[in-house]
């Protein structure tokens, strides 16, 4: 009988591929197909109340207009300073926290697991909860601040510009400073004591040694916890669209609570795509900043190339 | 460069004390190693004399000012460490300039001395390498340059080779003993390796259990050794220790075999008394291939248990009373197991300690 060649699913070549199959069916379905859509959509006119407009091709026309639109660069600035404010602040306030809770003896891992209390709620609550808390008519801040008779008024926190952004960070802080905590810990707990006790027997101080030597050996994991951290603040939204919408008169507005109004709430699908492929670059920017930084922090200690 | 004089040192952590009241001078510019099984307090002392632990109770002074409550950075004295412990993050040429650039010198001197140190530990070819890509011999050399370039009262080391192989090891003695007599410093070395010891040391401090032993030059250690501990620590193969019983002028052991007490300890044991007999495997030769020394010796026939071929000599196990003994074949030839040998004994080089106490008879 001559030897007949088996049919391609079969032969080894393939196996594969068709083992992977299921996996590349899913990413294409559920990650490239959308992509592609979206990004044929932000050369499109496409409203959403009128779905003829998807094959209303304009061209560049949606990217023209975002470099003609201020909202939206405004929009843009204020999420890079956002970012910029949140990750430094929780950075900093991380650290602080890291070594003070390196520093105790017992009660560490009781410590650690209030730390990630904040990180087990939902974004939208913690919106909910400090707009309650900043609430100027009937929010527990200007209470307290009027009760101890710090304020005579009613502090206008979700109104004012500066104290709106103030409130939003806050409440960003005080969501997320426990990633940095907890990472930080980490790499203080894996860091090797004899390294800072040779710096205390080379004549270094307690800040000396922090500084020249324990910093140092945290970067990596600074540079980790600020590559997760950046892409988690940059397409913030929750916390800002329950605490303020991007409002009063976009004073909050960050890039995806605008995004969100253009595609949504005015169903300018085609628009508000444009615009989320010009922020992703952003996203891109700092995520390829840190991980450049990263591997340049990890090349000493041994670990990636 | 200064002595450096430890006073009823105490160290406890909690209610365990681990170091029990020590006193130990170090001259300018000697060499002591503190040698011990682990546990026995030789870090936990070397680590308060460098400041890294809390002092108990007792007091350490270097120079003549007493450093109990001063910080490591103000002591000068530097450290090498089992595990290097060099600054990852930073070149080595960083690395050994480090100590100078905190306390703030210039930068033409900072560049001067890192050279010297280099020069004299070969480390000129690795000075822009991290040490990530040195190997263990080169981050041990590393840390002992870190350490000679700040210029220290002192050099502590903490078993500084116990991390390299055997072959590197030997040769890193080796270099630490030249690295001495160059520079000329003040060495509290600290080490579990009896070898170590007795090959770099001045002067021997051995330890145990948070007590010194015994203190003395590596040929008084090795030679009159205070207590069975000592004895059976230093040296290697270590003493054999056998027990016997003092009876008409002659060490007998359970076994019936008896040998003459050495004439210069005769006076020092007393009829019927419990001893242990001490015997190093030197000393214990087949006739014929022994190292004659022409002193005072006696003869026993022993079977012969297991030969150990070492080439120029050759380890012979053998029983004497049921108790295991080592004696040693120069100019060797082929043993068969069970083959009986005529051994001599060297009494001139035997030792005899008291049963109860273990202290050697000689010392009171």
């Amino acid at each position: 009988m001559a030897n007949k060649r088996p049919p391609f699913w079969q032969r080894e070549k393939y196996t594969p591929y068709l083992l992977l199959l299921p996996a590349i069916l899913t990413i294409l379905f559920v990650v490239l197909l959308p992509l592609i859509f979206s990004l044929y959509t932000s050369f499109t006119g496409y409203r959403l109340i009128r779905p003829e407009t998807l094959w209303q091709w304009v061209g560049l026309r949606n990217y023209q207009r975002i470099f003609n639109d201020g909202d939206f660069w405004v929009a843009f600035g204020r999420t890079i300073l956002f970012l910029t404010i949140a990750l430094n602040l929780e950075f900093l306030l991380g650290l602080g926290i890291a070594l003070l809770i390196n520093k105790i003896t017992w009660g560490q891992r009781t410590l650690r697991t209030i730390m990630m209390f904040p990180m087990m709620f939902s974004p939208i609550l913690v919106g909910y909860q400090f707009k309650f808390v900043f609430n100027d008519n009937i929010g527990i801040l200007n209470n307290a601040l009027q009760a101890l008779g710090l304020s005579d008024g009613a502090i206008p926190w979700l109104v004012d510009e500066f104290l709106a952004n103030f409130a939003i960070i806050f409440a960003e802080v005080w969501m997320s400073t426990s990633v940095f905590a907890i990472l930080l810990l980490a790499g203080l707990f894996a860091m090797p004591r004899d390294p800072l006790e040779a710096a205390k027997v080379d004549g270094c101080n307690s800040w000396q040694v922090f500084r020249h030597i324990t910093l140092p050996f945290l970067m990596p994991f600074v540079f980790i916890a600020m590559t997760i951290r950046s892409l988690d603040v940059a397409r913030a939204y929750d916390i800002v669209d329950v605490m303020t919408g991007g409002g009063p008169a976009g004073r909050t507005e960050l890039l995806w609570t605008l995004i969100a109004r253009t595609g949504y709430d005015n169903a300018r699908m085609g628009q508000a795509n444009a615009m989320a492929y010009v922020s992703i670059l952003l996203s891109i920017a700092f995520t390829y900043y840190f991980f450049t930084k990263l591997l340049a922090a990890r090349k000493y200690m041994g670990g990636a190339e | 460069m200064a002595e450096i004089s430890l006073q009823n040192v105490v160290k406890r952590y909690g209610k365990t004390e681990v170091v029990h009241g020590i006193n130990l001078d170090i001259a300018h510019n000697e060499f002591v190693v503190l040698v011990g099984p682990s546990g026995c307090g030789k870090s936990t002392t070397l680590r308060m004399i460098a400041g890294l632990e809390d002092i108990t109770d007792g007091s350490v002074s270097i120079g003549s000012e007493v450093v109990n409550d001063l910080p490591p950075r103000k002591r000068n004295i530097s450290m090498v460490f089992q595990n290097y412990a060099l600054y990852p993050h930073m070149s080595v040429r960083e690395n050994l300039g480090f100590g100078l650039k905190i306390a703030k010198q210039s930068e033409a001197e900072i560049t001067q001395r890192v050279n010297e140190a280099a020069d004299i530990l070969g480390l000129d070819e690795l000075m822009d390498r991290t040490p990530a890509e040195l190997s263990g011999g080169q981050r041990q050399r590393v840390a002992m340059g870190r350490a000679i370039v700040r210029h220290p009262e002192a050099f502590l080391f903490d078993e500084p080779l116990s991390n390299l192989d055997a072959k590197l090891r030997v040769q890193m003695r080796t270099e630490i003993k030249k690295l001495h007599q160059t520079v000329k410093t003040t060495v509290v070395y600290v080490t579990h390796d009896q070898v170590e010891a007795m090959t770099l040391a001045d002067r021997i401090v051995v330890m145990k259990d948070g007590y010194i032993e015994q203190v003395g030059t590596p040929m008084q250690v090795f030679n009159h050794p205070v207590n069975t501990f000592v004895a059976s620590f230093i040296g290697s193969p270590p003493m054999n220790l056998l027990p016997a019983v003092i009876r008409d002028g002659a060490v007998v052991f359970s076994d019936g075999n008896t040998l003459p007490v050495p004439a210069r300890l005769k006076d020092l044991v007393s009829e019927g008394q419990k001893v242990i007999f001490g015997l190093r495997a030197d000393d214990l030769t087949p006739v014929g291939h022994g190292i004659t020394s022409g002193g005072e010796s006696a003869q026993l026939t022993l079977d012969i248990v297991l030969s150990e071929p070492l080439g120029t000599e050759t380890i012979l196990y053998t029983t004497i009373a049921g108790n295991e003994a080592q004696g040693k074949m120069f100019g060797p030839r082929d043993v068969a197991p069970g083959e009986s040998m005529t051994f001599d004994v060297a009494l001139d080089k035997a030792h005899i300690f008291d049963a109860a106490t273990g202290a050697s008879v000689r010392v009171h």
